[in-house]
Order: structure tokens, then sequence, then C-alpha cells
């Protein structure tokens, strides 16, 4: 008998992933849905689930899953229905979190993925919204654990791939392009380490030819898409260890350890909840209609992946470079305004990816959040290719752009007088009274002592 | 002066000519509560003193049951587990009373979260029947309508889940309306089943009933199952015939197990009506007999889920046992709920959890609400017919405290004629029609579409103009 490999075996991974909503108000009270406040400070009877009180829908919330559903490329239902499903922890104030069970609000959808050069379609199962939990703080000097409620309440959807991930690396791949088309559409600032973006890993692993799915294990815990990576990596090791030693897997759900690099059970399947979903009762079903539901498709912007085909067929840019741009859509938008000003579309793009990216990641800002005038951009590219001022006084340019929107590029050049300039005469004429108004340091360099200067 | 014998719409009239003032109906309230209530027990606490404005449109004290929050005030739902608990917000009702100028005069005892039909699962002990101390005065809104019957209270709000205002207003003598699903918001009533609960008026007279439901009625945006439609003026439907009305009297209600002096009592209403214009016709309600099992699986299932935050974490009882068995955490959460809810509590959870179990979701919740719906279409085919159902409220008048308490199921079919009502969504009130042989009041239900409380008014004014059963009350030997 040969030695079994890693080779030998297929691994499967299905995504869970759960994206807050950046709505002005909760999704059921109208408390504000802000990140970083002081511990329950956006709180009030309905999400702290008081005795009588009771929920109502924010449309806002709803809009924004409606448009995140479409942009996944799922059939929308239009049967709006909550469920009930029943829990006890103590970060849940209800016993129960509003959730939907039998109509997601999408389901049969899609994103497709880059895999060695080619597309892969990484089918999505279902995405529904619910209401976020609270926050457990354990204390550990105290010796108690503190609950914080501001996060109760915040408008959540669940995106549940199919098992078609089949390795770490398409995982951490579909987790990045997911990531992108949700910034596309505005609707959470998928932030990982405020939580607004989480993602659950299924994973389970089969020799490969069999069509069978393994016994899975889902992960928890993990803080970043690296995370997510390297938990699956571990795992997809520890399950072909215990196979290859005649040992079999137990379904569990098993926390992540960032500082340990490992995977530890949290709970068996024996352990699972019952959660006892049942239609909740406080909120009447209710159905949009076909036409706002085509009206908020209309709206959609376009996707990343249509963008960057888009700049390369439109404005002859480069896979790389169209690549980069689109990885921000603001990014993407100034490039679109500037190719308005110039077909110098080329230069435009090596501008962008080069000093203003640069300068945009050592502000850690966005250029949505500057007031940088397209036209002005191009103006200061041109004038570098045309070679009025030298490449790196346009650079300094820029930076003074940036600083100060109300000036011009010329306004900036002819009051600093950076003008590059090219009269031989004018430029001898100057060479000649510096050396004479400086005739002893010449002397020294004709002596020998080359570091006078 | 006994003011507080006297009906809200009587009292208005009063004040209107001088001959009383609010504070004044406030005091004689407090006075009668401070004689008999340690007899009849219908308060679980009250307001010392009122506030009444003086330009208060409708100053006339109200009292309210104790699981309807009110601002500041402890609210209990009559249970061990929410001792202590204070409201921090007013629930839409009582922000309408006190936007009427209503001062409110106390929270009136209920059976522990409104699990029960006689008011004696209470934590604060049973409630008694006015007319003889030895009965229940029904439940779960038993305080409310004894609080009414005795005179202790002017009017009151209960809310009805399964017949619990209609059932108690029967046993007390006093008239119950349980609007229809939708009609009164819900925001501010701790819930028992969310689909079923309804808030809902106990007086001593019809119109008293319509006026306020005038006050509480209407769309509240803190309820999402709250009604947009506009809200009539009730007092408009209170007219003295019946002329063009035809009512249907279901063959399924009239059954073996019926008290000779009900079935008395409701044949002698139907003459008063007829001679008031009324057409009668025989009508059927095939499921009813599946009524009774239908509640008793979705009202459970709805409540263990609503029951769930009662956990120790936040509010009201928390019980940390000495010795640990589990995880800390589930030892809190176990020893609260065992400490804090009472037997009925603990039967409904784990019913209500078991009909919502995987496995048994099919055959226990989701085949509930199928019947549901067949016996709402029942109601649908049955009033494209005729205007309004007759029947009686209960199959016996008031039983004795003690002798259900322990037969649940004896307990559960004391509901029989009203749970439909609330599976359907329907409209229905009680009102007095009769005195039994052993001396306790008897009570006339009647039914309508959703949102036709008017066609209700106008038949149970009629009825009252033309008897006066409402008129009667307990003389209290204390």
């Amino acid at each position: 008998m040969s030695i079994l490999t890693q080779k030998d075996f297929e691994t499967v991974i299905g995504l869970e992933v759960h994206l807050q909503f950046s709505t002005q108000t909760k999704i059921f009270c109208g408390c504000e849905n802000v990140f970083g406040r002081q511990p329950n400070t956006c709180v009030c009877p309905v999400c702290l689930g008081l005795p009588g009180t009771l929920p109502v829908l924010n449309k806002a919330a709803l809009d924004s899953a409606i448009k995140t559903a479409l942009a996944l490329n799922c059939r929308v239902n239009s049967y709006i229905k909550f469920d009930r499903k029943n829990y006890y922890y103590p970060d849940l104030p209800k016993g129960y979190q509003i959730s939907q069970f039998d109509f997601p609000i999408g389901h049969q959808g899609h994103l497709d993925i880059a895999v060695n050069g080619a597309t892969k379609r990484i089918r999505i199962h279902r995405a529904h919204i619910e209401e976020d939990a609270g926050k457990l703080i354990h204390d550990s000097e105290e010796g108690c654990s503190l609950v914080d409620y501001n996060r109760t309440g915040t408008p959540l959807m669940e995106i549940v791939t199919e098992p078609d991930l089949r390795s770490p690396q398409e995982a951490y791949d579909y987790l990045t392009a997911l990531k992108l088309a949700l910034q596309y559409l505005e609707v959470s600032d998928c932030d990982m380490e405020k939580g607004s973006l989480r993602c659950d890993a299924n994973i389970s692993i089969r020799p490969k030819g069999e069509t069978k799915l393994g016994t899975k294990a889902e992960l928890k815990n993990m803080n970043s898409f690296k995370a997510v990576k390297a938990a699956l990596e571990f795992e997809e090791e520890r399950q072909f260890r215990i196979l290859v030693s005649g040992g079999t897997i137990v379904q569990e759900t098993r926390l992540w350890n960032e500082d340990k690099q490992a995977t530890y059970t949290m709970r068996s399947k024996e352990d699972a909840h019952d959660y006892r979903y049942f239609p909740e009762p406080d909120l009447v079903p209710f159905i949009v209609e076909a036409a706002e539901i085509e009206q908020i498709r209309l709206r959609l912007p376009e996707n990343p992946q249509a963008k960057c085909s888009r700049l390369q067929k439109d404005f002859g840019l480069s896979d790389y470079d169209a690549t980069i741009i689109v990885q921000d859509q603001y990014l993407a938008d100034f490039f679109e305004a500037c190719a308005k000003h110039s077909t110098k579309t080329k230069k435009i793009a090596n501008w962008i990816i080069g000093p203003l990216l640069k300068e945009l990641n050592d502000r850690k800002c966005s250029v949505k959040d500057l007031s940088l005038k397209p036209e002005q951009f191009v103006i200061l590219i041109e004038k570098v290719e045309n070679g009025d001022v030298s490449n790196l006084v346009g650079k300094d340019v820029l930076m003074s752009l940036l600083q100060d929107d109300t000036q011009t590029v010329d306004g900036m050049i002819s009051a600093q007088g950076l003008s590059q300039v090219s009269d031989d005469s004018f430029l001898e004429a100057i060479a000649e009274q510096t050396l004479s108004e400086h005739a002893n340091v010449v002397q020294q360099i004709k002596n020998g002592n080359e570091g006078a200067i | 002066m006994n003011w507080n014998t006297y009906t809200a719409h009587e009292l208005l009239d009063f004040l209107k000519q001088g001959k009383v003032s609010a504070q004044e109906i406030f005091s004689s309230l407090s006075s009668a509560i401070k004689q008999q209530d340690k007899t009849i027990h219908a308060y679980v606490r009250t307001a010392e003193t009122a506030d009444i404005l003086s330009d208060a449109r409708i100053p006339i004290p109200i009292s309210v049951k104790d699981n309807i929050n009110i601002d500041g005030w402890e609210t209990t739902c009559s249970s061990h587990i929410l001792k202590n608990y204070v409201a921090p917000y007013d629930a839409t009702v009582v922000r309408k009373l006190k936007a009427a100028g209503a001062p409110i005069l106390g929270h009136t005892n209920m059976d522990e979260f409104a699990f029960g039909s006689s008011t004696e699962t209470s934590c604060y002990g049973p409630t008694r029947n006015p007319w003889d101390i030895s009965c229940v005065p029904g439940g779960s809104s038993g305080g409310s309508a004894a609080a009414v019957a005795s005179d202790e209270a002017i009017w009151a709000l209960g809310s009805d889940t399964g017949g619990s205002i209609r059932q108690p207003a029967a046993f007390c003598g006093v008239v119950g309306l349980k609007p229809t699903y939708g009609r009164v918001s819900r925001y501010g009533l701790i819930a028992f089943a969310s689909s079923l609960d309804q808030i809902g008026p106990l007086t001593k007279d019809v119109t008293d009933s319509a006026l306020l439901l005038n006050i509480i009625s209407g769309h509240d945006p803190l309820d999402s199952t709250s009604a947009d439609i506009a809200v009539p003026d009730y007092t408009a439907a209170l007219v003295n015939d019946c002329k063009e009305l035809t009512i249907g009297i279901p063959k399924e209600y009239f059954i073996e197990g019926i008290s000779s002096d009900v079935k008395t009592a409701v044949a002698q209403a139907m003459n008063v009506l007829k001679a008031k214009g009324a057409r009668f016709i025989d009508v059927s309600l095939p499921h009813t007999e599946y009524a009774v099992s239908t509640y008793y699986i979705i009202a459970p299932a709805e409540a263990s889920s609503n029951l769930a935050r009662f956990d120790g974490v936040r509010f009201g009882l928390r019980v940390q046992p000495a010795k640990p068995r589990k995880a800390a955490i589930v030892d809190m959460y176990e020893e609260t709920r065992n400490q804090g809810f009472g037997r009925e509590a603990k039967r409904r959870v784990m019913l209500g959890t078991y009909a919502l179990s995987s496995g048994y979701y099919d055959a226990y919740y989701l085949r509930g609400q199928k019947v549901r719906t067949l016996i709402r279409q029942d109601f649908d085919r049955v009033f494209e017919n005729c205007d309004a159902i007759l029947t009686p409220t209960t199959p016996t008048s008031a039983f004795k405290i003690g002798e259900k308490l322990n037969d649940p199921v004896s307990m559960y079919l004391s509901d029989i004629f009203t749970i439909s009502a609330n599976l359907s969504g329907i409209p229905a009130i009680s009102i007095p029609c009769g005195i039994s042989q052993n001396g306790l009041p008897i009570g006339l239900q009647l039914s309508a579409k959703p949102f036709a409380e008017e066609i209700l008014f106008r038949i149970a004014y009629t009825y009252e103009q033309n008897t006066g059963w409402h008129k009667k009350r307990p003389s209290l030997k204390t």
C-alpha cells in the first residue's frame, strides 16, 4: 500500500460571512448604529429586549440587504419574513435572535474569483438579514464578564457560500473579492477590526475522487482574512493527520487561537443548539414590489470586475494597472474623472498608482477624503510630461495641491518660480553670476578640495 | 359620596356639571380599595396620589393589568421573576391614557404571565370573586374584572390571549371587550403569545367600553402588528336597535357541559334582541372542536420564546446556586428560572419548547398554524351571512378557588368559547346577561368580523338598554 499524502485529499470549504450594515440606526429600533461609543450608551428598551417592547423593521437595512443580495447575483425573495432563532446567551437580550429561516432575502447567488488565471464561480447558497448580538467582555482581574449592548440590533447580513472552495487560498481570494464587491455597494465599512465583517469557515477533507462530503469542522474566531487562511491550513493538516492515522473526524465547532496559531474544540455536535426556529409573530410578513427591487437593481454601482475590464477596454490600461485602481472604487472614480480631461490615460494611471496612492497610504485615507480636483491633477501630469516642470517638482506640487485645494497648478508654479527653464543663454548667465559670486569656492575646488560646496 | 360606584360616562357628566372633582373621584376609589381590597385582592399595587391636570379631557382614574408597563412603576406580570423590576417606559395604551388625562389608579392582579383562567397563579396570591369570595374571578385579567365589579375601579384594562378579558368579565358581571388583533397597540404589553395578545377594556357598561376603546385604539408606529386603519368614534355606534342585523348561532357552541342557567340566559338574550329587530340564523363553525388544542400548541410555543428574556442577566430576579453544577452562567439561568417561575409558567414553557423542537415542529406548531387557518376560514365564511355571532362566554359561571388549579385540562376548557376569537383575530365582547341559581353572573359573548367593533357595541348596547343585568352589583360583605 502506498503512503497517502495530503495531495491524495481534496479540501472542501464553505464560508459564512457576517456583514454589518452601516445604516444610521439599528435594524429594529431608533438607536444610533455606531461603533466605539462608551459601553451601553447606544441602547433603548427595544434593543435591550426589555419586557413589552416590539421590533420595527428599519427600511434602510432592508434596502441594504436587497442591494447586497442583488450585487451577489442572488435571486431576491420579495416575500419578507422574519423568524426567531432561540438560544440563551448573555449577549442576546431577548433569548432569541430575529433572523430569517426559510425565506432569506437572497439565495442562489454567485461571486466569481480568479484561480490560477481562470475564473471560478463560487455559488452563494443564501444571504439573509438578522440582528447582531451584544459583546461580552471578560474581565479576568475581576473574574467576571461584562456585556456591552451597543452592538445589539446592528443590522447584519449573513452570506453563506456553497461548499465550492477547494483550498485556504481560494477561501482567502473569495473573501478578498467579496469584500471589494461589498465596498463598492457602500452598505458597510467592511472593517474586520471593528467586527463589521466577520467570517466563520466550514472545512472537511475527502479522498480525491470521492463525491460525498467528509465530516466538517466549523471554525470561528478568526479576526482577519489571513487568520481565516491560517486556520483553514491548520485544520486541513489536522484532519489529514487524523484520517491517515486511521482516526475519524468528529463534527464540532473549533475556535482559532491567534497566539498559538491553532484551533481548539469549542463544542461538539451533541452540544449543538436546537434553535427552535419559528416565524417572528411581532413582524408581519410583507411583499416588496418587484418594481422596487428593480429600482434598487438599476441603482447598483458597477461591480469591480466589470469596472476592471472596462478600464482596460476603454482606456487601454494594463490588467495590472486596472486591477490596482479598482481595488478602491473612489480611486477608480477619480481615474475616470481625470480621463475626461486628458487622453494620456496610461500616464494618469502611473501617477495614481505611484505618487498619489503612496500618499494616500501614508495618510491612511481615501481619495474621497481629499478635495483633489481631477482637472488640476491632469494639468500637473501634463506639465511634467511636457517638461514644464521636473518630475521632482511635480511631486512637490502634488503635495501642495493636497495641502491646499484652493490653489491651482499654474498659480503654484508661477508663484513659487518652479517652472523648469530650458533657455540656454538665460541658464548660462545665471551660472556665470553664481561662479563669480563664489570665486573662493571655485578656487578651492580647483585646488582639489571637492568637498568645498 | 360613593363616586366609585358610577360609570366613567356618568362621572364625566358630573364633572361637566361641577358636581364632583376629579380628585374626589380618585379619593372615593382609594377608600373603596382600602376598605375592600384586603378581601378581594384585585390590586397588586396602587397609586398614593393622582396626577390630575386641570385641563384633562378624561380625568377618570383607570386600573391596568400588571402586564402593562407604566413608566417608573414596578411591572411584574404577577411573577416572582419580575419582582422589583421597574419599567422605564410607558406602554402605548398608558401613554394614550395619560394624554387623555386619566390618572393611573393601580396595577391589577393576574395569573402569572397571564397563564391561567382563575388569577390563582399570581405570585401575590389569588383574587377573589366579589360575588362570592370563595369563587375565582376568572382570569387571567381577574384583578381588573374584580376591581370593576367591586367598584374598586371605574374601568380597567386587561389583556386577552385566549379569553383573559371576556371570561373574567363574565365571571364578575362586567363588560369585557377583546378588540380585533391589531386594533390596540401591544407596545408595552409584556407578551404572552404575540400573535394572540390584545389589550382591551373591562367596564361597567357598554358605553364605557366604547369610550375607552376610543382612547386606546389606533395605529402605533412602535407595533408593526397594529393596523393602520382609521379609528371611528365608537360611541356613535351606541344605538338602541338591532334592525337589519343578522346574528348567527353556531351549533358547535351549544354542547354538553353548558349549565342550564347559561343555556336559559342565552335563550332569553336572543329573545330580547329579536324584539329589537335582530334576525337569528343557525351557522356552523366546524373546526371549533380543535380550537383549544390548537391554542395550547401555538400560545405556549410563542410564550416559551417570549419568556426567554427572563434569564437573570439584565433585570428581575437573579439566583446563583451555592453549589456549582454546570457552567456558572448555566447554573444562574437554571436556578433563576426555577425559582422565578411558578408551576403553570414552567408547564407552558416546556409545552412550547417541545412543540417547537426539531423533529416535532411539523407535527405540532406547523400543524397548529394550519388548523388556525381553518378556524379563521370558518369565521370568514360565517360572516358572509351574518353580522355577528352570539354564544355564551363560558360554559358555566365562576368556579371555586382551588377547584381546577390541579387539573390543567379542565382549567384550559373554561376558555373553550373564547379561544377561537384570538386564533382568528376577530373582536368579541362579553356582557352580563343573567345571574345563576347560585348567585353568580353569566356572560353573553358577541363576536364580529375584524374591525367590526361597532356592530358589537350596537348589539351589546341594545341588549343593555333593554335589560338591567349590567346594573347588578355584588353585595360585598367585608
